[in-house]
């Protein structure tokens, strides 16, 4: 059905983006009031969509009344709308995060912030919906230029981790746009919809392969799967918190997503998963990076760290969810997207809400937090469990399903891994917890000082932890209504 | 074997661009030439692009009556408009590059990436000594 809802979705945040700027002349905190009232109607406009879509058939928007394969169309079908809700929410959690926490510039500098956070925002949802092979490798590199100048915020150090990132994000993109002129030029067409049935006659073909490895190559540097991930643990954890909680929640994601995209709906059914090794491969590295990041996360002494590594374990998680590709592996590999979202968005703006009371990044410096800040502290248990997988949180539910797929698959070994790093996982964040609920402080005096932090932290906290419940509570809905019909769709 | 490179020296020249640009990105310390070796790269991706519009013989992509409607007689227009906009997509990252490497020689005074990660490794969050490393590098 005809729409303008899925040119919208990025279209939103972009003029969003210029309003921002301009306003921000005039008044500087306006930008990011400007930039709340932009994700707020985002995200109805997201949700709408996901609502009218799973009524009434996915929506498009040929631009400029060019339909594919001629024009570029912009689709919203329930894949992509379930990823532009979560991009909607998370983007407006970050919004009205405080600037001087958030992302440690005094809010009369938000006119920097705010148009760059929605630029990103805007770049996401043009993945999310974008039914054009070209027009995703654009939407991923605005949304990486954003990124790289958000990352370098975090100061000197920050701009050494946001080159690094640069140098190795341009390059996973050019090998994306490589692999992408591979399929142009034996396909003729880039629309998703378009490129699939011409490449049916194409499977034999080497160049179709070697398209297929220079895709997942590429992508697979934006979503940081083992051993692509050098750029994550840095970035991430020099970049200011609501930054580092919008690339770990949901910009590495959409890389995921336009993997799953790519792999299981632009290709012709059954040529990834049965003649070429590309899932297997998947599910072997995922694995890997699981374990590589959970050791890593053990190893270290300051908390945004940590949180980074354990988000290259978790990137491992949905990587060999997309692997096994079986029914149950990747309703898996999706709910823990969302699920993994809510976690470490609230984790990571918990240490935005430490580091401005208590001043403190180490983890040694989190003890006896808990009398101080018990509200931040107790939706940071709440993530912490949820990320070692006990239920009745959102973590149990998504490994429960990833677990069974891999025995769907009959792979014992992915299986025991995924189980196995949840005691990796709870080592590293019971010595955390044990710090900031059973030892006194460091130094007694200064904890006096700290308390709860604003109320403009409390509130997304919290918010994202009662999330984190709810997704654990409720996953049947998502599971039943979106995610049931998706997958089933993918897997044709 | 010489017709083969004969028919496809285009595809060994973009190889060997990438080739030349990855190696240098992975061997280079200073950040500067590692930014050339990603331009080269992402030159090089450009390159097999164009060369994957040409025609032989074909004319600009405008139709002319006297060459007719076929669509063979014209060089293929797309990939230009892909790479015109890759570029530009390009030009921003290069522009963003540099403007960390001002930030990155300013902070700490050099951009040699050997130097810099022992300085990472020192935890150089809190900023470093702008002034008095200017002098470094």
């Amino acid at each position: 059905m005809n729409s303008a809802i899925p040119a919208l979705l990025p279209m939103v945040p972009f003029t969003g983006a210029v309003v921002a700027t301009v306003a921000a002349l005039f008044r500087p905190r306006a930008a990011q009031w400007v930039a709340a009232a932009t994700m707020a109607l985002a995200t109805v406009l997201a949700s709408w969509g996901l609502l009218r879509v799973l009524d009434h058939g996915e929506l498009r928007h040929a631009m400029g009344g060019w339909a594919q394969p001629l024009g570029i169309e912009y689709v919203l079908d329930p894949l992509s709308g379930f990823v532009a809700v979560l991009i909607g929410v998370i983007g407006l959690l970050v919004v009205v995060y405080p600037t001087v926490t958030g992302f440690g510039v005094e809010p009369e500098r938000g006119v920097v912030v705010y148009p760059l956070v929605l630029l990103l925002l805007g770049a996401l949802f043009g993945v999310a919906v974008t039914g054009d092979l070209f027009n995703l490798f654009v939407s991923l590199e605005i949304y990486s230029i954003a990124s790289y100048a958000l990352i370098a915020l975090g100061g000197p150090a920050a701009a050494v981790a946001s080159y690094r990132y640069l140098l190795i994000g341009t390059m996973g993109s050019s090998l994306y746009l490589l692999g992408v002129g591979f399929v142009y030029f034996t396909t003729g067409s880039l629309g998703m919809d378009s490129v699939g049935p011409a490449l049916e006659q194409l499977t034999d073909s080497p160049t179709t392969a070697a398209a297929v490895a220079l895709i997942v190559i590429g992508l697979g540097t934006k979503m940081a799967i083992f051993p692509l991930h050098v750029w994550l643990p840095d970035a991430h954890s020099h970049a200011p918190p609501a930054v580092a909680a919008l690339l770990a929640a949901v910009q590495v994601k959409v890389a995921a997503y336009a993997l799953i995209r790519i792999l299981l709906d632009v290709f012709p059914t059954g040529y990834v998963t049965d003649q070429l090794p590309v899932m297997t491969m998947l599910t072997w590295f995922g694995a890997a990076g699981i374990v590589v990041g959970s050791v890593m996360a053990i190893r270290q002494d300051d908390v945004k760290r940590m949180l980074a590594h354990s988000t290259v374990a978790q990137l491992g998680y949905i990587a060999v969810g997309i692997g096994l590709g079986t029914r149950m592996a990747l309703i898996g590999a999706l709910l823990h997207v969302v699920n993994h979202a809510a976690m470490k968005a609230c984790m990571f703006f918990v240490a935005g809400g430490v580091l401005e009371q208590a001043r403190t990044k180490k983890i040694a410096g989190y003890a006896g937090l808990g009398q101080r800040m018990p509200i931040t502290m107790a939706a940071f248990t709440v993530a912490a469990i949820s990320m070692v997988g006990l239920p009745p949180t959102a973590g149990f539910v998504s490994k429960w399903y990833l677990v069974s797929g891999a025995v769907e698959a009959d792979r014992w070994v992915i299986g025991l891994v995924v189980v196995g790093a949840s005691v990796l996982t709870l080592l590293y964040f019971l010595r955390v917890l044990e710090l900031v609920w059973f030892r006194p402080p460091v130094d007694a005096e200064a904890a006096e000082q700290v308390g709860e932090p604003a109320t403009a932290v409390v509130i997304p906290v919290v918010a994202l932890a009662v999330a984190v419940l709810a997704l654990g509570v409720g996953n049947v809905v998502i599971v039943e209504q979106i995610l049931e019909p998706v997958v089933a769709a993918l897997l044709g | 074997m010489f017709e083969l490179i004969a028919d496809r020296y285009v595809y060994l020249f973009v190889v060997g661009l990438l080739s030349l640009g990855l190696f240098a990105m992975l061997t280079e310390r200073h950040l500067v030439k590692k930014l050339v070796g990603l331009v080269l790269f992402q030159t090089a991706v450009f390159l097999f692009f164009i060369e994957g519009s040409v025609r032989v013989d074909g004319d600009v992509p405008v139709i002319d009556p006297a060459v007719g409607p076929d669509p063979d007689a014209y060089v293929n227009p797309l990939p230009h408009l892909l790479i015109l906009t890759a570029l530009v997509v390009g030009v921003a990252v290069i522009g963003v590059a540099l403007a960390l490497i001002v930030v990155i020689r300013r902070a700490f005074g050099t951009l040699d990436d050997a130097a810099l990660s022992l300085r990472d490794a020192e935890d150089g969050a809190s900023g470093g000594d702008g002034a008095s490393g200017g002098a470094g590098a």
